[in-house]
């Protein structure tokens, strides 16, 4: 014992992990300052919890009309609106794509001259620049109540969307493989669609499906403010208190979110 | 002492990786494993500690039979066991020290693994394994910053910080060049000999085989076909364990490797 | 598209006939599909609107102009307060989706019933927008930040706990594996070995969600669920349009300054 002791004395039985930050200053700062957000935050936030409170019976009715949910009343505007966000988040994506090609190519680096480059480059950031719900608001006073707004905001989202991940994409593909088809002596087409496109392709259709699934699901809320689709169904089921309907409604979003997202997993394994 | 009695395991997909193997380690002795890949050397390993299930057999560890343990009792046997693994498996993002710690794991609670307060006991002697493997100046390092050697030597750290009475070695030296993997193979049996540990490694070079154990034991598709001193490896019992091939070569290697080494240490 | 893939043709053959055919097939589906969805949205557009587009935007630009800089002193609240809603909403998120996600992954669920839940609640909060969520809790809990922190944390958690449990089922297994023969305890192996990779990843797609948290919160006003698009809505309903573009412009770089802090945080951490 006493031999292990005086060889075990020389070692330090003292040990902290060394710190993610190293700098101390700069740790407390970043500590200190997000604790005083934080209360600045909360202190800030201006809550009524004498109405949140009363609001809870209230919230145990709506949970009770999952209860079971009523898909039999107001069959017939639920399966339109339904329909109308399926063929609204169809169409936009479907455009919006179209779209996004040329504007992906010409938005990417190593294809592009700088004025091309700059111009697509504009058109992707002022598409992404709003969310599709304040594009929808302005697309329904411009071309009046109904699916075509919606089918205009989505497209503009899909564009912001696809074409920036075409651009980035092509930005970090291969260059050698691009190289090789370019000394052949190819056209700009020839190019694109030997060198690039196949390089592309199965990430862009697995991008498809996803914003697919993202304009399916914004259509359900463009309809509150007028954009045609779902939204507009469930925001008049909710004011007229028919929370079974509303229930109906969110079951029906849920389960076709839910196939698409499946269908997706199966076409990108089918494409690779 | 560990005992394997009729150990076996088959997998789902129906591969016996293991048929049945006897086996009995005295205390303080160092076996090498030897077979060709699919021999079922590693399931053997797992199937001490219950990584892998065995799916027939027995497993004492002294007086204790591991194979019926329930998970409670199995955690508490595990700690008598340190594992030492191909890739390292060190925790990448974690620092030696904390990896070297975790070795204790079976001895604290939650909280102070949580929390990192380890007893100061323990921290002593993880600098002092530390310190033994010539690692003390990187106790602070992340795990990812280091060299092949020198993360399995901290992966020998966290086995022997478990203070355990059997070794399982799984290829130890395969990830590493030539010269790292005689260094860290004689780590391990230089710390087997201070410690009086009893270990079992599992090793697909012959040759290292031969060099740095006292007994060697050859599997071939889940059966011990050779179970004897490292000379009586002879071209005829290569030749059963691994197939036909040309063993001369390899044996005679071995001597003249062997002189040239020496030579340089 | 179509028409670069018949230049294949004649060059050499790159498909079978087969795979030709089924590629000819999918394309007209495809053309079918957007055919017929053209035709059902143009049936319920009114075209004489749409005609009128052009001269009724240019009409609402020039309303707009030049933007009602005074009402600026009226919005640092609304943005102050759309932050908020963001932030606190991401960090409340962050937290649910931690043992949602350990639930969600098979390496790490404790039992194959848990995980189908654990899905359950992440498809649930994903497939439902926040606005729609915000609008169900400003019913409940009545208008103001309150239902728009919590509309943002309920929506968050699906994504969050999604890209996190595809993380923790891609881990190593061999780092868990080492941790487990030490005798350590499940959640010592969680805490030891699994939290440690997936924590970048965590931290990642936490700045990433605020980022895309903050776009949220700036339209959730328009339920009455707080922060600025509270002001957008009023503006627009009375006409005020020099105050809305105030409002856009304000929201345009509350949205250009959080993904630039969001991208530089990204950058730091990986």
């Amino acid at each position: 014992m006493n031999t292990t002791n005086s060889q075990t004395s020389s070692y330090s039985d003292y040990w902290k992990r060394p710190h993610f930050i190293k700098r101390a200053w700069l740790r407390w700062l970043l500590m200190v300052g997000f604790a005083i957000y934080l209360a600045l935050a909360l202190g800030t936030m201006d809550i009524d919890w004498e109405r949140a409170w009363e609001g809870l019976p209230r919230g145990q009715r709506f949970i009770q009309a999952f209860f079971p949910p009523n898909f039999a009343d107001n069959r017939g505007v639920v399966f339109d609106g339904i329909m109308e966000s399926i063929w609204m988040a169809i169409s936009a994506t479907i455009f919006g794509i179209i779209l996004s090609i040329p504007i992906g190519l010409g938005a990417a680096r190593n294809l592009s001259p700088a004025w091309v480059y700059f111009l697509c480059r504009g058109i992707i950031a002022s598409s992404r620049s709003f969310p599709e719900i304040i594009m929808a608001i302005f697309a329904v006073k411009l071309f009046g109540f109904g699916p075509f707004a919606g089918f205009v905001a989505l497209s503009i989202g899909t564009i912001g969307f696809f074409a920036k991940l075409l651009a980035e994409d092509i930005e970090v593909m291969n260059a050698s493989q691009a190289e090789a088809v370019k000394v052949t002596g190819s056209s700009w087409f020839q190019w694109i669609n030997y060198a690039i496109q196949p390089q592309v392709m199965p990430r862009m259709i697995g991008l498809a499906m996803y914003r697919l699934d993202i304009n399916f699901r914004e259509s359900a809320v463009i309809g509150i403010v007028g954009g045609g689709g779902i939204g507009a169904t469930l925001n008049t089921s909710f004011s007229r208190y028919e929370f079974d309907t509303t229930a109906a409604i969110l079951i029906i979003i849920i389960v076709i979110v839910m196939v698409l997202e499946y269908i997706s997993g199966y076409l990108r394994k089918w494409v690779q | 002492m560990l005992r394997l009695e009729g150990l076996g395991k088959r997998y789902k997909t129906g591969d016996d990786a293991l048929k049945s193997v006897d086996l009995e380690i005295p205390d303080g002795q160092v076996i090498a494993l030897i077979g060709p890949s699919g021999a079922g050397k590693s399931t053997l390993i797992r199937c001490i500690n219950r990584l892998v299930e065995p799916t027939r057999g027995k497993v004492y560890l002294g007086d204790l039979e591991l194979t019926s343990l329930s998970s409670r009792e199995l955690r508490k046997a595990r700690r008598r066991m340190g594992m030492i693994f191909q890739e390292y498996a060190l925790v990448e993002r974690l620092t030696v020290m904390e990896n070297v710690l975790s070795g204790r794991l079976g001895y604290v609670g939650f909280w102070q693994a949580f929390l990192r307060k380890f007893p100061k006991d323990d921290i002593r002697e993880a600098y002092r394994l530390l310190d033994r493997v010539g690692m003390m100046h990187m106790a602070d390092k992340r795990a990812d910053e280091l060299s092949g050697g020198q993360r399995q030597r901290v992966g020998i750290c966290r086995a022997l910080i478990q203070h355990p009475e059997l070794l399982l070695v799984d290829e130890p030296t395969a990830s590493l060049d030539p010269k790292t993997s005689r260094q860290i193979m004689r780590l391990i049996n230089e710390l087997c000999e201070e410690r009086g540990l009893a270990a079992i490694i599992n090793i697909h070079d012959v040759l290292l085989a031969q060099m740095f154990s006292q007994r060697i034991v050859g599997l071939k598709e889940g059966v011990i076909v050779y179970d004897g001193p490292p000379d009586g490896l002879t071209p005829d019992v290569l030749t059963e364990i691994y197939g036909e091939e040309d063993w001369e070569a390899t044996i005679d290697e071995v001597v003249e490797d062997e002189d040239e080494d020496e030579a340089v240490t | 598209m179509p028409i670069i893939e018949t230049k294949d043709g004649p060059l050499w053959k790159r498909r079978t006939l087969k795979q030709s055919l089924a590629r000819l097939f999918w394309w007209t589906v495809g053309l079918i599909v957007a055919a017929i969805a053209w035709k059902l949205i143009s049936d319920k557009t009114h075209w004489y609107f749409v005609q009128s587009a052009p001269k009724e935007a240019s009409d609402i630009v020039s309303r707009m102009m030049p933007p009602d800089w005074s009402y600026m002193d009226k919005l640092w609240l609304p943005v102050w307060e759309t932050i908020n809603i963001a932030t606190l909403g991401t960090l409340i998120a962050m937290l649910i989706s931690i043992p949602v996600a350990f639930m969600a992954a098979r390496n790490t669920t404790p039992h194959p019933l848990v995980r189908a839940f654990a899905l359950f609640i992440t498809v649930t909060s994903r497939s439902v927008n926040s606005l729609i969520w915000a609008l169900i809790l400003v019913f409940i809990l009545g208008p103001g930040v309150l239902a728009g922190t919590i509309a943002i944390g309920l929506r968050s958690i699906g994504g969050f706990s999604k890209l996190l449990y595809e993380a923790i089922e891609e881990i190593n297994p061999v780092q868990v594996e080492a941790i487990e023969a030490t005798g350590a305890s499940r959640l010592q192996q969680i805490v030891y070995a699994i939290v440690p990779q997936v924590l970048p990843t965590f931290v990642g797609v936490g700045v990433f969600r605020w980022d895309i948290n903050v776009r949220g919160s700036t339209i959730l006003g328009l339920v009455g669920a707080g922060g600025i698009g509270l002001q957008l809505s009023g503006s627009i309903n009375t006409l005020a349009w020099t105050q809305v573009s105030m409002i856009l412009l304000v929201i345009l770089l509350t949205v250009i300054i959080s993904e630039w802090i969001s991208a530089k945080v990204r950058g730091a951490i990986i």
